[in-house]
């Protein structure tokens, strides 16, 4: 029990989360109306995107001096959850935009700058698939991944800065500011990021041991 | 003290050699000046600034990627080894990066000079400003190609894995790049840019930082 409480806290999170985000109230904002609750949907993948990571980064630079293989494995299966939920921020967003702004695809920067981000990490899984060498690979793959974290960073939360989007929270529409967060949102945004936090490090977890499994048999 | 020796060395090598065979630059600029032909002549019908100007970034960046990344695709394992034995990696990695700048301004420079004469129309106002964004060009891009070059050479698979790692890196440096220079094209007055430059500096200075920390991990074999 004392090793599952956090699962179990995740997935009561989420399913709060999927019921009281429908059904509770939320402040009606001129464009965004109902739609607004798609923040409990869409924002909380990319804050569990950017979590996942950022473990890959951590793995990545221990395994750099450690050299083992196990943090290699714990690097790349927390990218490949980590992509799992790019991906869906990126339909999220996209069936948002769908109703809000007419199209699937706008071509909106923040989400280019998003699918460019998920496109890194794609380069990172087929530089990974290039080399054959186990040892080689851990190494230089860990490389790449530290290299190009700064960039997702950069790509994420600079420049979207800089250019003008029709992202709510962007240049003047109204969005999930914190002056447009009401305490009844408030009560759902927080534990739906949390939940989801925790359920895409249940993802990586279970993903880690089936791949050690897995590579145990290999050895055999 | 040891490292600027180094550096200095090194760098005297690179340009030494490649004095002696002329193949890269001369290889570059030719694929330069056949792009930019070939553009002309598809696209003669185009009378807009702007392309001409996002259609200028992107010949770089080929053109860029063709040489740079000759820097350590080309050299042979033997080479690597040599210089593993007789240099620190930070002396390698900086004389590297320094002479493709310096073999990218020479390079941008002819271009945009070849780009100016050919599209008479294309000269921007504020040719000063567009200098500054060629530099800044040069800079960034030989930043981010050596680091990744090095990494492609280290995989073993040379010219797909170059432009598969190196995109998503350059894409954000690109679109700094494309606005900076509309900027100068518009003809606005430099306040505008100095974000523009400012993020470019940074992000030149993060890629350094970086690589220096990472490339000796990398070398050691």
């Amino acid at each position: 029990m004392h090793k599952t409480w956090w699962k179990i806290l995740g997935s009561v999170l989420v399913i709060y989360t999927a019921i009281a985000g429908l059904l509770l109230g939320v402040p009606h904002l001129a464009i965004l109306n109902e739609t607004i609750r798609n923040l409990y949907f869409h924002v909380p993948m990319w804050f569990a995107m950017i979590v996942l990571f950022s473990i890959s980064v951590f793995y990545s630079v221990k395994s750099l001096s450690s050299k083992s293989e196990i943090d290699d494995i714990k690097a790349v299966e927390s990218v490949n959850a980590g992509i799992i939920f790019g991906i869906l921020g990126l339909i999220t967003g996209a069936i948002w935009a769908k109703y809000t702004w007419g199209q699937f695809w706008s071509f909106d920067p923040k989400q280019n700058f998003a699918a460019i981000s998920i496109l890194l990490y794609f380069a990172y899984l087929i530089l990974r698939n290039a080399i054959d060498e186990e040892q080689k690979r851990a190494k230089i793959s860990a490389i790449y991944n530290i290299f190009a974290f700064p960039m997702m960073v950069v790509l994420l939360f600079v420049l979207p800065r800089l250019k003008d989007s029709l992202h709510p929270g962007n240049g003047g529409n109204p969005g999930f500011n914190s002056y447009d967060l009401d305490s009844r949102m408030r009560m759902v945004f927080y534990p739906a990021c949390l939940g989801w936090i925790l359920i895409g490090y249940w993802v990586y977890t279970i993903r880690f041991r089936i791949r050690s499994i897995e590579n145990k048999q290999q050895h055999n | 003290m040891q490292l600027a020796k180094e550096v200095k060395y090194l760098i005297h090598k690179e340009l030494l050699l490649e004095w002696r065979s002329k193949y890269t630059i001369n290889g570059v600029l030719l694929y330069v000046v056949s792009t930019i032909f070939t553009c002309y002549l598809s696209f003669v019908s185009l009378g807009d600034k702007l392309t001409w100007n996002a259609l200028f970034w992107i010949i770089m960046l080929f053109a860029s990627i063709n040489g740079v990344s000759k820097s350590f695709l080309q050299e042979t394992k033997g080479q690597q080894l040599y210089s593993y034995i007789l240099a620190s990696p930070a002396a390698v990695l900086i004389s590297k990066t320094v002479y493709n700048t310096l073999l990218m301004l020479v390079l941008t420079t002819i271009a945009l000079g070849f780009y100016t004469l050919v599209f008479d129309s294309f000269t921007p106002p504020d040719m000063v400003l567009y200098y500054v964004a060629v530099v800044l060009g040069s800079m960034s891009f030989s930043t981010v190609f050596t680091m990744v070059s090095a990494i492609a050479s280290k995989a073993g698979n040379g010219g797909m894995l170059m432009a598969i790692l190196s995109f998503p890196i350059i894409i954000p440096v690109l679109i700094l790049l494309i606005k900076l220079a509309k900027n100068a094209v518009d003809g606005l007055p430099w306040e505008n840019s100095y974000d523009e430059i400012a993020m470019l500096l940074v992000v030149n200075v993060l890629m350094v930082a970086t690589s220096l920390l990472l490339f000796p991990y990398l070398w050691r074999d």
